[in-house]
């Protein structure tokens, strides 16, 4: 048990060696080879990630750190200390993150070898996708920010080459792919930009990057560790209410319910411990781990911290322990307060956040990567990747929950940021034919749910639907290329008998108004795709309900009980998009598979293969049960049969902000609020587009009448974004490039410069410098070198006569003179000490 | 292993000039099939030495090493006794430039061996002399520590580099070989004014004390009298005051060296010689020219300007930082605007050397040795690319980016492996080329001579870098295969085409990995230095 983290390097070492494999022998190792050991890889990683959870969940806060063997150290320089090695940390937060990426990823494979089946590139498709394991099991499991960024960028670079994988298509749709792929990349670099500056700053003002230190723990003030609670046997409701106020049971009551009694049993001076506790975790001040006592004391049983020095801590623990104190960090050239450092820092991991997890203002790359094969877009663009950024975050919870309790508005920045994300993306998607744009837009919006989350201070709800979301937007990704394969697969069929009048070259297999009809051609596929669709709506009790529900609660409890402006900001708005999600959602179920098939292909779609199926069928009932792993406490039925929070505890011997935030009890009236919102949301739905299909022109149901006829166009336009880059930022980029490159540098520096400064000014002091004036070595030396030049000048206005090797000669010669030259009374020298 | 009573250092300077001797007295027409072996089996021997030296090299000292002084000549001048002496050694910044240097020398040999350009221009007897004589000049500008004589091997360099673009260039080859030399030679002339007055006003050549003889650093490092060493006895006598950037001794001296330097790397705004040169010169060229030579120019500011004028260093750092910000910046628009492929990757050169001059004056640890490996880096990866533009040029006699297209598609290896070189070169975490450039970027942060901002904009190139060089790949490997060769069997990559990559990925892939053996080569070499700048 102790032992198990050695094993994460496998996580990493295996999946890279499948991609190696499939480089270098794919093609001979021929389809199903090729396959099988892409899926292989990916599942071995799973199993180890599995045992990895063994070990966090059977010891007391198993962090652990693990250093890789044959990669001892990466980027050292003795004499000042700066040491980044290649280190990996297993601990409850990168386990979860293993365990989407792993779980996921192998159902993905699974997949793709049916979807990709007949790909003449079908070796090489699984090389990129088990290197992508590779690098995204790289950036969850490293300990330091830069080998997380290296496993940031080569995801980047995996899903440049996924997105651009159909790049040699006939044109234009070949270009197009390379064109998003670049896109995606360049994008990317934008944020990468932010977390670079971010990491200079970390460096510098912690002089380190590591996220722990080995042996540190990561939350020292963690109450509820889930092997702790076990090992005392007090997994069951062990019941402490004593003295509680009404108000102080939101916060504080559910975790006497799970183990509240233990903690003080363990700690000396009960009593006194317990009243301080009250005192300390009222709402106003219970922000400062330095301030709450129980803090101290519970490091002093769990964790040995404090047998460090703090600059030897992590950055985190640094962090805790330097803030608010009035410190000053010295850049050398400036110096800043600590505090702004952090605030900072925050700031340009923002940056780097909203181009990974596709956020505004740098979300504009995801939906063009769906250029990319369909599982690319489920494993990459929806479940793994894209939620690095959200990872990213919620591993910095301490910068975050330090700076928002000392009046930085951080939080409110990142909840507009994501909340603005999920409401804009959101409108979008209702009006998109493409069935992947429709899901792009919507990982957009979720993305935004979950960035928000983080904003409010909800790290937990945020990473719960990640976990959520990646399952059942897996699903509906996987679904969609399901139905896509079917109607390709329609489509040849209807091609080959000559039946009715394809548009070869314009037929487009993922555009909803091609489809219609697909529930009774392809069953299975169909309901598959109702389980995600209601997932992600927030149906009952599919798992969308459970974490989007976590959201508008902490949501709620930010705002309304403790005035926090972010936390209206984010009720509201994602409250808005919540409908929207609902609404898109189930417009797209209507046009896929209801009514009737709208073209010859969907009419003839085949259901897809048990390679394919199989997948989505787990997926759907992961998607019916992931959400118990969260339950929050007093929901009705659930209660009694499920642990509450069971997630939340497993993730707080990571997260400092969940032994410091609260935690709620289930909230009747904001779910019911809703999951009615949902409902009525999936019914306005229905009626606007059942049994309807498409209006005239194949347009949609909104453009038909007026009120919603310009809002529709709008959010079919994307609301333009994307050309208002272009206008702003692109065309005046490429001008003013064209601008530098002819204007400034060829006709400026490189002829203009040339010809009057340099030639001109050679012949003026060739002229000065050839007047014989003698005053030993230097001037004649640049005599020599004067009556070169010269030479060199004049002989260079007549090079075009052709003559040149005769030149060339002339100039060696002069150059050997030169030397020579400079060199005689030296030489003079040499020989008289040598008489 | 001082078998002979030759420094080692000596022996690999010397190992090309012996490859040269053999190829001179080889006939050019009987025995054509035989001289680039020669020439080969010499660029192999003089690495396996170089390697040899790194062998024998103890990095924890911060002495020169495998030194060599023989003091060629006394020179009486008035009053004082001027030494010149053939003395040679390395520290570990030498130490990895002659790495460099012999490790690039063997890859663009490879890189000429089925060169069409000798079908055209023959003479491939003399072209091989030429890359010797490169090659013996190139090391000796690296291990030279003597001003004089290292004066001698920097325009040595020039003569080589000039016939190997104004012979076997392209169309515009003469132009740009003499704007070349022009350029160059109006930086060295400066140089050896300032040379000659360091000779003149220390009594000696020699940069370090060897053998008893007080070297020029240690001069200027152990001056306890007013102002600076250089201006203690100048016309004013002033030192340090308000005025210090264009009213003393010790800063025109400064300059006299960075010009020559500048020039040479090219810092914007000197850097109108380098699409020229780059662009018309012969594959070989091209790759020492932006593997090794501008490298001497980022070299020689670490070696004379940061050690003989530690104050004017101070006084002009951020000047001449912000000149090496705006170079990232502007090397990597304009290069982004080029449709040709040889003249996009040879401003990106531009670009790159930016961050070392960036780091180099950051005057910190993590700056300078940031700066020297990724002068290797970029000597590599560039010099990789530029090996990628030839291949192409020798299948589809163009460089315009709109002629090419889909080159993935006919050959996946070569795009591999071009991937992989544009990756390194843009800096993708992992590879060679983001060690350097984030090092450097991490020691231009905590400068004690530098501001946010230098890091901010210099940041803003890893951007750029990606924008350019995404552009190229894109535009030449991806999309449908607009010319497609005559001949199938073109595609298929040849064994020396190969064997050139091979050790390039290797290297690559090391670098990023494992930077912690070339750091320790530098550290002490580069603490020495820096333990000037400390405040």
């Amino acid at each position: 048990m102790e032992n198990l983290p050695l094993l994460v390097p496998l996580v990493i070492f295996v999946p890279a060696l499948g991609a190696i494999i499939n480089f270098f022998f794919g093609a001979r190792l021929g389809e199903k080879w090729s396959g099988y050991i892409g899926c292989f890889a990916s599942i071995l990683a799973f199993i180890v990630s599995l045992l990895l959870l063994t070990y966090v969940t059977g010891t007391d806060g198993g962090a652990a750190v693990v250093n890789p063997p044959f990669f001892d150290g990466w980027l050292r320089i003795e004499s000042i200390d700066l040491e980044i090695a290649w280190q990996m940390r297993v601990d409850s937060l990168s386990v979860t993150m293993m365990l989407v990426v792993t779980g996921v990823g192998s159902l993905i494979h699974l997949y793709a070898r049916g979807y990709m089946h007949g790909d003449k590139w079908y070796p090489r498709f699984f090389a990129y996708l088990n290197m992508f394991l590779a690098f995204m099991l790289v950036l969850v499991t490293a300990n330091n920010f830069l080998m997380l960024f290296v496993g940031w960028e080569g995801v980047g670079l995996c899903s440049f080459l996924l997105i651009g994988f159909w790049w040699d298509k006939k044109a234009p749709e070949g270009w197009k792919n390379s064109n998003a792929a670049r896109k995606a990349f360049i994008v990317n670099r934008i944020g990468d930009f932010g977390l670079l500056m971010a990491m200079f700053l970390i460096f510098w003002t912690f002089g380190t990057l590591d996220f722990f230190k080995a042996g540190e723990l990561p939350n020292t003030e963690a109450k509820y560790l889930v092997g702790w609670r076990e090992h005392n046997g007090l997994l069951e409701h062990g019941a402490d209410k004593d003295g509680k106020t009404e108000k102080e049971s939101a916060d504080e009551g559910d975790h006497g319910d799970d183990g509240h009694g233990a903690k003080y049993e363990c700690v000396p001076a009960d009593a006194k411990m317990h009243s301080e506790d009250h005192i300390s975790d009222e709402y106003g001040d219970d922000g400062h781990g330095k301030s709450n006592p129980l803090a101290k004391d519970i490091r002093a049983i769990y964790c040995d911290n404090h047998r460090f020095d703090t600059e030897l801590l992590g950055v985190f623990g640094q962090t805790t322990e330097r803030f608010g104190q009035g410190e000053m960090v010295d850049f050398g050239g400036f110096q800043i307060a600590f505090e702004d450092v952090i605030f900072l820092i925050a700031l340009f991991m923002l940056l780097g956040v909203t181009g990974k997890s596709a956020q505004i203002p740098l979300f504009i790359w995801l939906p063009d990567a769906m250029a990319g094969p369909t599982p690319v877009s489920a494993l990459i663009h929806a479940a793994t990747m894209v939620t690095a950024g959200v990872y990213l975050m919620v591993r910095s919870n301490v910068f975050l929950w330090e700076l928002n309790h000392a009046g930085y508005v951080l939080g409110l920045i990142i909840t507009l940021v994501g909340a603005g994300t999920a409401l804009v993306a959101g409108f979008i998607a209702l009006g998109q034919w493409d069935i992947k744009r429709v899901l792009a837009y919507s990982t957009i919006s979720q993305l935004g749910f979950m960035l928000a989350a983080v904003g409010i201070g909800a790290h937990v709800a945020a990473m719960f639907h990640l976990v959520t979301h990646a399952v059942f937007k897996a699903l509906l990704f996987l679904g969609s290329g399901s139905v896509i394969h079917g109607v390709e697969h329609g489509h040849h069929h209807a091609h080959d008998r000559g039946h009715g009048d394809h548009h070869d070259n314009d037929f487009d297999p993922q555009d909803m108004r091609n489809m219609g009809g697909l529930r009774k051609r392809m069953p299975i596929t169909y309901i598959t795709y109702l389980v995600g669709t209601l997932g992600l709506a927030g149906i009952f009790p599919f798992a969308g309900f459970w974490s989007k529900d976590e959201i508008l609660a902490d949501a709620w409890f930010e705002g309304f009980e403790l005035n926090e402006t972010s936390g209206f900001i984010a009720f509201g708005l994602l409250l808005a998009a919540a409908a929207f999600t609902a609404f898109y959602m189930w417009r797209q179920v209507v046009l896929v598979f209801f009514d009737d098939a709208r073209s010859e292909a969907a009419e003839r779609a085949p259901e897809s293969s048990g390679a394919m199926l199989l997948p989505l069928l787990i997926l759907a009932i992961f998607t019916c049960i992931i959400g118990l792993i969260n339950v929050p406490k007093a929901t009705p039925i659930f209660d009694g049969i499920y642990h509450p929070y069971e997630f939340k505890y497993f993730l707080e011997h990571s997260l400092v902000s969940v032994s410091r935030g609260h935690t709620l009890d289930f909230n009747l009236l904001i779910a019911g609020v809703a999951l009615a919102l949902g409902i009525v949301s999936i019914v306005v739905a229905h009626r606007v587009y059942k049994g309807k299909g498409l209006a005239s022109d194949k347009r949609d149901q909104l453009e038909t009448s007026a009120p919603t006829r310009g809002l529709f166009r709008l959010a079919n336009g994307r609301l333009y974004w994307d050309e208002f880059y272009t206008a702003v930022i692109e065309s005046p980029f490429n001008r003013l490039a064209g601008f530098l490159a002819d204007r400034v540098d060829w006709e400026f520096l490189h002829d203009y410069f040339h010809d009057r400064i340099i030639k001109r000014g050679f012949d003026t002091i060739g002229d000065l410098l050839s007047r014989p004036i003698d005053l030993g070595i230097v001037d004649g030396a640049v005599n020599g070198v004067g009556i070169f030049v010269q030479r060199a000048a004049s002989w260079m206005r007549r090079s075009q006569t052709g003559y040149v090797r005769l030149y060339a000669v002339v100039l060696f010669v002069g150059v050997v003179v030169v030397i020579l030259f400079m060199l005689i009374p030296f030489i003079q020298a040499l020989l008289q000490s040598g008489a | 292993m001082d078998v002979t009573g030759l420094s080692l250092t000596t022996i690999t300077l010397f190992l090309p000039l012996i490859g040269l001797a053999i190829l001179a007295f080889m006939n050019g027409e009987t025995q054509k099939g035989n001289l680039k072996w020669v020439a080969f089996v010499t660029s192999l021997l003089t690495f396996v030495a170089s390697v040899v030296m790194w062998i024998n090299f103890d990095p924890s000292s911060s002495e020169l090493q495998m030194v060599q002084r023989n003091t060629w000549a006394e020179v009486s001048l008035g009053e004082s006794v001027i030494n010149v002496s053939y003395f040679v050694g390395v520290d570990g910044i030498s130490m990895l430039l002659v790495l460099l240097t012999t490790f690039i020398m063997p890859i663009s040999i490879l890189g000429s061996f089925g060169s069409h350009i000798f079908e055209e221009r023959g003479r491939e007897k003399l072209y091989y002399i030429f890359l010797m004589l490169l090659e013996w000049s190139m090391i000796g500008v690296f291990v030279v520590h003597d001003l004089i004589i290292f004066y001698v091997f920097w325009e040595v360099t020039l003569v080589p580099m000039y016939f190997l673009i104004g012979i076997w260039g392209a169309e515009e080859r003469i132009y740009a070989a003499v704007k070349f030399f022009l350029y160059t030679m109006a930086g060295s002339i400066l140089m050896l004014i300032a040379i000659l007055y360091v000779g003149n006003r220390s009594g000696t050549f020699s940069t370090y004390s060897a053998g008893g003889d007080v070297g020029v650093i240690e001069m200027v490092q152990n001056f306890d009298g007013e102002g600076t060493y250089w201006d203690a006895l100048g016309p004013d006598g002033e030192g340090e005051d308000g005025g210090f950037l264009l009213d003393s001794v010790e800063s025109f001296l400064f300059l006299g060296f960075l010009v020559a330097f500048a020039i040479k790397v090219p810092i914007f705004p000197f850097h109108s010689w380098l699409p020229d040169a780059h662009v018309q010169a012969p594959t070989a060229g091209s790759v020492i020219l932006a593997g090794v030579l501008l490298k001497m120019g980022t070299y020689g500011i670490v070696r004379f300007n940061l050690n003989l004028f530690p104050e004017a260093t101070v006084a002009w750092a951020p000047t001449i930082a912000f000149l090496g910000v705006v170079g990232i910046i502007y090397g990597a628009w304009v290069s982004y605007a080029q449709d040709n492929v040889k003249k996009l990757v040879a401003y990106s050169s531009v670009s790159h050397l930016g961050f070392v001059v960036l780091g180099i004056f950051a005057l910190n640890s993590q700056g300078l040795q940031g700066a020297t490996l990724q002068m290797v880096n970029h000597g590599i990866s560039t010099g990789g690319l530029f090996l990628i533009v030839g291949m192409l040029y020798e299948r589809w006699h163009t460089k315009e980016m709109a002629d090419y297209g889909g080159i993935w598609k006919v050959m996946p290896l070569f795009g591999a492996i071009s991937l992989v070189i544009s990756l390194s070169s843009m800096g993708l975490p992992g590879l060679n080329g983001f060690i350097g450039e984030f090092t450097i970027l991490l020691g231009s942060l905590g400068s004690d001579y530098l501001g946010f901002a230098f890091t901010l904009f210099g940041t803003l190139g890893v951007i750029l870098a990606a924008v350019y060089l995404l552009k190229m790949f894109q535009h030449v490997f991806m999309g449908e295969l607009k010319k497609p060769l005559a001949d199938e069997a073109g595609y298929k990559l040849t064994w020396y085409e190969k064997a050139a990559y091979i050790p390039i990925i290797i290297m690559i892939f090391w670098m990023g990995l494992q930077p912690i053996v070339f750091f320790n080569l530098l550290d002490v070499s580069v603490d020495s230095i820096v333990a000037m700048f400390v405040r």
